[in-house]
């Protein structure tokens, strides 16, 4: 510990960060988050049904302008992420360490592949619609064109135990494509989610594309799964029993639901986190005839 | 309204069609019995006639399929690609041959003009079949993953409004992509889904590989929640829809739901005038609207608003309505007693609510389950006939002034399965079509399909697509390393 001398540092206060701002639980809630050794680390907030249903509606007026922005901007902002992340490493690394109990070379190294995993999804940004849209060679004369499109607002559940390169790489590909996310952040863990907002704060990501959540999942979760203007939801933190509850309640409003899976977020991932919340829309438009004597060569 | 040609009867002859007096369920090859014994009517709705007696299968022959299934899922899932897309090349090319022999069955078991299921579904039918057999043998190249795999049994339950079509969607991708199937046709409809298992057995499919079970609701919802079942598909209702996503809440299952619609059938005031009157007619009129993605709410631009009106009211008066079999026949029988009921308690209540009823004039037949094709004027955006599914011959205009206001109006529905935009200007159609929230959307025409073209919905119109490239999703388990068993 400090020796008498040495500077009392500064503590943090952790908040919430919904529509771009840093609130407080609006019901005036913390609890404590310690570390793998159980020493106490900082005070989170405990995030309200409210604080929940606030998200929403800032992450529903972030989607317009975010699934309108252009693919090449959300990479531009993806990379940002990144670039600020690199900045700002060394508090990450110790976050995670004190997080999930691992050696500050472990922690590094899962900084470092979160890192990646930004510059990998931003670098998909402007790729997915060429690769699962496309033309369908119809037998009739029309130009048949099918293009995917972002679901809408997405609510993840992070996982509990990987607390950063875990919250990343699901939280990365909903953004990615154009929708707009309310993260529940891992329960135990949260304070590396809660930073991570200060990061994509900085990263000229808009106010209300990701709102981070902390408090306890389910309390925070149920409600978001059975929230009419959400339009899918991620469930890799939740446990079996939890999943269950929550896909009982998303289906009332057929919410998109991607079931909680084993997953090894060291490996390169595939493209199914962004499939997962992605909609395909066709058009079909007649491309006429120039009639008997149109033949222009 | 007198006209000016008048029309002999022109119906298609019945004979090419042998319908027997009953039916069993067809599992693992063979026709059986229910293991209850319990029979019910498939009937005409033109006529009301008894067509044929149908097994109908419970829980305990929902077991005995999924079981047939399961136990030609280990033989079906390893055979080449090249062979299993011999078998639907087979199952196509049958189709074909007996193509007028199953439009004329269709057309009475489910009353839709002859017009259609001999122009419409039947391609349709074996063009699905011949499109998902050159997919068999080519699914590494699909794009999802090196050796994506089956996922195993499919428990599929369609619905009535297009019998074989909705087979043929459910069934070809499944087989192409290994999996083995058990189906139950709608319990108004299910003699063309016995006629097909009657095509499996002519095409030499392995037994099991596909069932089909006739019933009712009981039968689908023990299908669903058999718990040797890995994949459910279903098109139906959304409430229905919505009670199968918590059936299957908890499970490994995967599932695919393409469910109700209330599409939007946005004309701009330089559409074309003749040509959107057609499209409007076929996008709401086309087999009774009894579709999920029909064109029932019709947004004109203000300012064309009487024109168009005018322009579709003297086109419906020259629908012909009657007999389904009649070449000449443009609107058939509804699927049954209690559509109709639906139908007519949802039109009264149009009404009621006060929007204005208009039907040409229109004679229905005194047999059968009939219903004329109706306009309802002055609707607003929250009276019911504008907001909720009648599935049938019932258009609901209402106006906008702005792009703008069209699409939010289009977008204000808890559905997002289809929509239409008629304008002569590509850039509005570019500009609107990017703002609709719906899986469909079709401009300067209505209501085509195509085997390549992937078809679904938005929101509560359901998830997962069927066509194309894109329908093969609903059957594959990516080849991740984490989903390797």
């Amino acid at each position: 510990m400090s020796t008498v001398d040495a500077r009392l540092s500064v503590f943090k206060t952790y908040k919430l960060y919904v529509g771009g701002k840093f609130p407080r639980s609006e019901s005036g809630r913390v609890y404590e988050v310690t570390d793998s050794k159980s020493k106490w680390l900082a005070n989170a907030p405990l995030a309200s049904r409210k604080d929940a249903r606030d998200a929403v509606v800032a992450a529903r007026k972030a989607f317009g302008p975010w699934s309108g922005a252009t693919a090449y901007n959300r990479g531009q902002i993806l990379y940002r992420v990144a670039e600020m992340l690199e900045g700002r490493k060394e508090q990450f690394v110790r976050e995670v360490a004190e997080a999930e109990g691992l050696s500050k070379s472990k922690a590094a190294a899962q900084v470092d592949a979160a890192i990646d995993r930004w510059v990998w999804y931003a670098g998909w940004t402007d790729k997915i619609a060429q690769v699962v849209g496309g033309g369908n060679p119809v037998a009739g004369p029309f130009f048949n064109l099918s293009t995917p499109e972002p679901t809408g607002v997405v609510t993840v559940i992070a996982p509990q135990e990987s607390s950063f390169l875990g919250l990343v790489s699901v939280v990365a590909p909903v953004i990615a494509t154009g929708n707009t996310a309310i993260v529940v952040a891992s329960e135990k863990s949260p304070l590396p989610a809660l930073s991570l907002g200060e990061v994509l704060a900085t990263s000229d990501l808009p106010g209300g594309v990701v709102n981070v959540l902390s408090g306890r999942t389910a309390e925070i979760a149920t409600p978001l799964a059975a929230h009419q203007d959400v339009n899918a939801i991620d469930l890799a933190g939740a446990d079996d029993v939890l999943a269950k509850e929550l896909e009982i309640a998303a289906a009332d409003n057929l919410k998109r639901v991607l079931r909680p899976q084993p997953v090894d977020y060291a490996e390169t991932p595939g493209i199914e986190r962004m499939t997962a919340f992605l909609e395909t829309k066709t058009v079909w438009h007649p491309t006429g005839s120039l009639g008997a004597s149109g033949s222009s060569y | 309204m007198a006209s000016v040609f008048e029309y002999a009867p022109a119906p298609e002859s019945r004979s090419v069609v042998d319908i027997a007096p009953s039916y069993g369920l067809f599992i693992d090859g063979e026709f059986t019995d229910a293991a209850d014994g319990r029979v019910f009517k498939s009937i005409s709705p033109s006529t009301e006639e008894v067509l044929s007696e149908v097994a109908q299968a419970g829980e305990a022959d929902v077991d005995r399929a999924v079981k047939a299934a399961r136990k030609a899922f280990e033989k079906w899932s390893a055979l080449p690609g090249s062979e299993r897309a011999k078998y639907l090349f087979r199952i196509a090319r049958i189709i074909q041959e007996r193509s007028r022999e199953l439009a004329v069955l269709e057309t009475l078991d489910n009353g839709k003009p002859i017009k259609e299921t001999r122009d419409a579904d039947l391609p349709l039918v074996a063009a699905h079949f011949f499109y998902y057999a050159g997919w068999a043998d080519k699914l590494e190249h699909a794009g999802f993953g090196a050796s994506p795999r089956p996922l195993g049994v499919a428990g599929q339950v369609i619905p009535w409004n297009f019998p074989l079509l909705m087979l043929a969607w459910k069934i070809a991708p499944a087989l192409a992509t290994g999996n083995t199937v058990v189906l139950k046709p709608a319990e108004t409809t299910p003699l063309s889904a016995l006629f097909f298992a009657d095509i499996c057995r002519q095409a030499g499919l392995p037994k099991g590989v596909v069932n089909i079970l006739p019933g009712y609701g009981d039968a689908g919802a023990a299908l669903v929640g058999h718990e040797d079942v890995n994949k459910v598909a279903f098109t139906g209702s959304t409430a229905v829809g919505k009670e199968i996503a918590r059936t299957v809440a908890g499970t490994r299952k995967k599932l695919t739901l393409e469910l109700g619609g209330k599409g939007a059938n946005i004309v701009f005031d330089d559409a074309p005038i003749d040509q959107a009157v057609e499209g409007i007619v076929t996008g709401i009129f086309f087999n009774q609207g009894q579709v999920c993605c029909a064109g029932s709410r019709l947004l004109v631009q203000e300012s064309i608003r009487d024109e168009l009106l005018d322009s579709l009211k003297r086109r419906l008066s020259t629908l012909r309505l009657g007999d389904p079999l009649d070449k000449n026949t443009d609107i058939g029988a509804i699927n049954s007693a209690e559509q109709l009921a639906r139908i007519t308690a949802l039109t009264e209540q149009g009404e009621a609510e006060g929007a204005e009823r208009w039907s040409p004039a229109c004679e229905l037949p005194s047999s059968g389950y009939w219903f004329a094709p109706t306009l309802f004027t002055n609707v607003t955006q929250a009276h019911t006939i504008a907001r909720d599914e009648i599935f049938g011959p019932v258009l609901s205009v209402l106006t906008f002034r702005t792009p703008d206001e069209a699409v939010a109006k289009a977008n204000n529905s808890q559905y997002g399965l289809s929509a239409g935009i008629w304008t002569e200007k590509g850039s509005r159609i570019l500009a609107v079509a990017n703002k609709l929230r719906a899986g469909v959307v079709w401009s300067n025409t209505f209501n085509k399909f195509d085997p390549t073209s992937p078809f679904g919905g938005y929101k509560e119109s359901g998830f997962g697509r069927e066509g194309g490239r894109h329908g093969l999703e609903a059957y594959l388990a990516p080849s991740s390393p984490e989903g390797e068993r």
